[in-house]
């Protein structure tokens, strides 16, 4: 009789960094354990002890298991398998958990989120060295990057990157798919300390409230309380319309995005370079964000090739007032935070108001005035932030109070 | 070959001393081996033997080996200036056959995939073994131990020392020729296979008793200019042709464009940036590896931004290094070998692009050695240790894929850096030790990867000049532990044969390390 294979992961000539599980369940005959691998001389026999160690776990006691591995680090290995196990009904409901490899801190509500890096959730080779490119924010994506036959293998994966990834800073995100099938996201990935959940394609504040409600559900349920923050993406007409209801509709909230290329299509124009079809979009969610008091985030650029064109559209990010931009390759994160970075003539005015301030109120003066001008309370604390900025940017120093009095 | 006639070498590797039934001398340390004696040298001829019109031309390949005397045991050098390219070392061996000899040595200056048909005639018996660099097919096959004979690897400076040293005797040299006159003066300027340079090939030219050479483009006498000048040449052959152009040098060079790797090569240039080496009139050298080639192009960055000229770069030439010299950002490039089309035609219009052989390049037996008058070169590695010892042949599993080329011989430069990646897939690059030792650590001064930098604790002057850096300067114990984090562990040792498949040389002939058996 014919044996069904239960598959997970991938294979292939162009596979790196994954592996492929066919598992075999079977009545008897113990495990059979098929490994071919490219590393096979360095790591086989801890391939094979993993397979052994995960079987047991789920209770497996015969079966056939074809691991073709293209040089998967292990918690890939340990996705793809558990993957493969539950597709089988054989896991009984239990998660074999890779350890945390890195200390992880709570998340920051007020952070610099200037670039965040899309990565597509089932493809490990690309998650692995991500960080050391220090994006503000790593976005572990279950969404459109993901095939739909993948969804299953990809969240997984993706539990396990939380674990087993090092972020080395970055603000840990995970993009979930659309309700209903977010939901299921959401039950695998909350309980693994994610930092901001982008929340795709919200066009009413409800669809929020369905998401908090099973998150704040999913965290009571933590053994260690933890905050996590949304970020909701804005793609269609009628998201925009509805922008301020959105941005407002739950604490959680940190930041609004907006996704240009379902936007585009759904008012019917193309998506061009200049953007004049996206202007009053673009504009309504930064202006919905700063009266709920969320930063606005512009879309991605997608041509990875047009160093030039990516500069001029943070750029213009900038001038239209959003503080962060989305990316899809590692050489693009440099020039968003680049362009972001404030000017020389921003640090020395932003210098100024700072000093005037701290100034005043070492005086115990209420009213914060810099020559002629008074200053208002928001413009101080935007000039605060221009110099954390410039800090971060290494475009001023860190003591560049001392340097300021010593001329 | 017997295990009980390995000795210990200075770098306490087991080596043996008899390879192929000829000795060899066990590595002493970097710089401790003298030579003696006197140069080899052929046979003196006469002009007398030949054609007073100059026209040496014959039928055939296999007419000019039968002329050249060919017969059983010979050794025989091919050259890898057409690369992968290359149809000129198949069609002598297949020549060979047909006449029916016996137990060749094929001498080739390096090997590529496209010399896989080679196989047949190993083993049929027509070649006894290679000593030459292996890449690919071939050196797999060796590395199964199915080779009769014992491979020998060298660098390139070494392949001209063993020439030179007599310590081996070339009977027949066959040389491609992208351009050549019935004389036997010939280039590589011009031609449909011009490859820049024929460098690789004159010791063999000067050396060697008979010289063949192979063209698809005769011109008449006189072809300017004669990289290979024909009173070293004994016959002519012209064929259909000698090589698959577009294998040989690439249209364009294109970068790459792996994050991971720009990073690298970004961190490298702006090292050199840090530690005071890109100043005015220095010189470098880079390959065309996807690292090199990136971190050529972040140095030429660099320089423009901060007014900065070399004196002279070292080849292998790329358009990028062609840019730099027509844009007077240096004031040569000497090269070994031309990579892309616009390296060829700079190659042939630019008298500032000068071409260069492995004996004014990296003969360790030389009156000087001007790799070790360039200040700084990126070289890469398969797999490099916590004493900065390096491997470039083998893999980690053992196998024996990669050539050494000019790399031991670019150790000599007055810093030596290696951009490589922490680890490959799940292969930690930053090991224990070296699965072969091809490179000594005490030479190698810097292993630049995409998550920190490790300098050489003798380099107390680059740290020096790096403390204060922005840049991630580490301990190299520290990033092999961060290797082995990532990739789950310390790898499994592979378990190999005790049957030696090849010998390592350094650069003065004196014998590294072996490669042994992979089992399967």
């Amino acid at each position: 009789m014919a044996q069904i294979i239960f598959e997970a992961g991938n294979r292939g000539e162009k596979v790196r960094s994954d592996c492929w599980i066919g598992l075999e369940p079977r009545t008897s005959g113990g495990l059979q354990i098929e490994l071919t691998s490219k590393v096979e001389k360095l790591y086989g026999e801890s391939i094979r002890q993993l397979v052994r160690e995960m079987m047991d776990f789920f209770g497996i006691a015969n079966a056939r298991i074809q691991v073709e591995d293209f040089g998967a680090v292990s918690f890939v290995l340990m996705a793809r398998i558990e993957s493969a196990v539950r597709k089988a009904g054989l896991d009984g409901g239990k998660r074999y958990l890779p350890e945390y490899v890195e200390e992880v801190p709570p998340p920051v509500r007020d952070r610099f989120r200037r670039s965040r890096l899309y990565l597509p959730g089932d493809q490990p080779k690309l998650m692995l060295n991500a960080a050391i490119h220090e994006p503000d924010g790593l976005i572990l994506d279950l969404e459109d990057s993901v095939a739909p036959t993948k969804k299953d293998d990809a969240r997984i994966l993706v539990r396990n990157a939380l674990r087993a990834l090092e972020f080395r800073g970055s603000e840990r995100m995970v993009r979930i798919n659309q309700l209903p099938l977010g939901l299921t996201d959401l039950e695998e990935v909350v309980p693994h300390k994610v930092d901001v959940l982008l929340l795709p394609k919200i066009e009413s504040p409800e669809q929020i409230h369905q998401i908090e409600a099973k998150v704040d559900e999913i965290l009571s349920g933590l053994d260690e309380p933890r905050e996590l923050f949304f970020m909701p993406i804005i793609e269609s007409a009628l998201g925009v319309i509805n922008a301020y209801a959105i941005a407002s509709a739950s604490p959680r909230n940190v930041a609004l995005a907006i996704g240009l290329e379902d936007y585009t299509a759904d008012i019917g124009a193309q998506r061009t370079n200049e953007g004049r079809e996206s202007f009053y979009a673009r504009s309504a969610i930064v202006n919905a964000a700063r009266a709920a008091g969320i930063q606005p985030i512009d879309t991605v650029f997608s041509d990875v090739q047009d160093m030039d064109g990516l500069r001029a559209s943070v750029l213009e990010a900038k001038s239209l007032g959003f503080d962060g931009k989305g990316c899809i390759h590692p050489r693009q994160i440099r020039p968003i935070h680049e362009a972001f970075a404030p000017t020389p003539e921003e640090i020395e005015k932003a210098k100024r108001i700072v000093l005037a301030f701290e100034e005043a109120e070492k005086k115990g003066l209420g009213v914060v005035s810099l020559g002629s001008k008074m200053i208002d309370p928001p413009v101080v604390k935007r000039a605060i932030r221009t110099i954390d900025l410039a800090v971060k940017s290494h475009l001023l120093d860190e003591n560049w109070r001392e340097n300021h009095e010593n001329g | 070959m017997k295990t009980d006639k390995l000795v210990e070498n200075a770098a306490g590797r087991l080596v043996p001393e008899i390879i192929n039934g000829e000795h060899h001398v066990p590595y002493k340390g970097v710089n401790k081996h003298r030579p003696s004696g006197r140069k080899a040298a052929p046979p003196i001829p006469t002009c007398i033997d030949y054609p007073w019109d100059g026209d040496k031309r014959v039928a055939s390949i296999k007419e000019a080996l039968k002329k050249a005397g060919l017969r059983d045991g010979m050794t025989i050098s091919t050259h890898h200036h057409l690369r992968n390219g290359d149809y000129v070392a198949n069609m002598v061996f297949d020549a060979a056959a047909e006449l029916g000899v016996k137990d060749l040595r094929w001498f080739p200056s390096a090997s590529f995939p496209i010399h896989a048909n080679q196989i047949k005639h190993l083993e049929s018996g027509v070649i006894h073994h290679i000593e030459g660099s292996m890449n690919g097919p071939l050196g797999d096959y060796c590395s199964r131990g199915k080779m009769r004979g014992t491979a020998i690897l060298r660098s390139h400076g070494g392949r001209w020392q063993a020439i030179q040293d007599g310590e081996v005797h070339i009977d027949i040299a066959v040389i491609a020729a992208p351009t050549a006159d019935p004389f036997g003066n010939a280039n590589a300027v011009r031609g449909k296979a011009a490859c820049g340079l024929l460098g690789f090939a004159e010791a063999d030219a000067m050396y060697a008793d008979k010289v063949i050479v192979v063209t698809d483009n005769l011109e008449p006498f006189p072809v300017i200019p004669w990289q290979i000048h024909g009173n070293y040449v004994d016959y002519v052959v012209e064929v259909e042709s000698i090589g698959d152009p577009s294998k040989i040098v690439s249209g364009t060079t294109v970068l790459t464009r792996s994050p991971d790797r720009l990073k690298i090569a970004e961190m490298a240039a702006q090292f050199i940036l840090e530690a005071g080496i890109m100043r005015d009139g220095f010189s470098f050298q880079a390959g065309a590896g996807g690292t090199s080639l990136a971190f050529a192009v972040f140095v030429r960055d660099l320089m423009k931004k901060h007014g900065i000229k070399a004196r002279f770069v070292r080849g292998g030439s790329t358009k990028y290094l062609v840019e730099m010299l027509e844009e007077g950002l240096t004031d040569y490039i000497l090269d070994g070998q031309t990579f892309d089309l616009e390296g060829v035609r700079s190659m042939r219009e630019n008298p500032r692009h000068q071409n260069t052989n492995p004996f004014t390049s990296y003969n360790f037996h030389g009156k000087g050695n001007f790799a070790s008058l360039v200040d700084v070169v990126v070289l890469g590695a398969t797999e490099v240790d916590v004493n900065f010892n390096a491997n470039v042949v083998t893999h980690s599993d053992g196998r024996l894929l990669h050539g050494i080329g000019g790399w031991q011989n670019c150790l000599y430069s007055k810093t030596v850096i290696l951009p490589i990646p922490l680890f490959r897939d799940r292969i930690p690059v930053i090991v224990d030790e070296v699965t072969t030792l091809v490179g000594p650590g005490e030479l190698i001064d810097v292993i630049v990867t995409e998550r920190g930098i490790a300098i050489n604790p003798r380099r107390t002057d680059l740290i020096e000049k790096l403390s204060g850096s922005r840049l991630p300067i580490r301990s190299i114990q520290e990033l092999k532990e961060e290797a082995e984090r990532i990739c789950g562990g310390k790898p499994q040792k592979p378990k190999l044969g005790d049957k030696v498949v090849a010998a390592i040389k350094w650069v003065d002939g004196t014998v590294i390390d072996v490669v042994r058996q992979v089992l399967d």
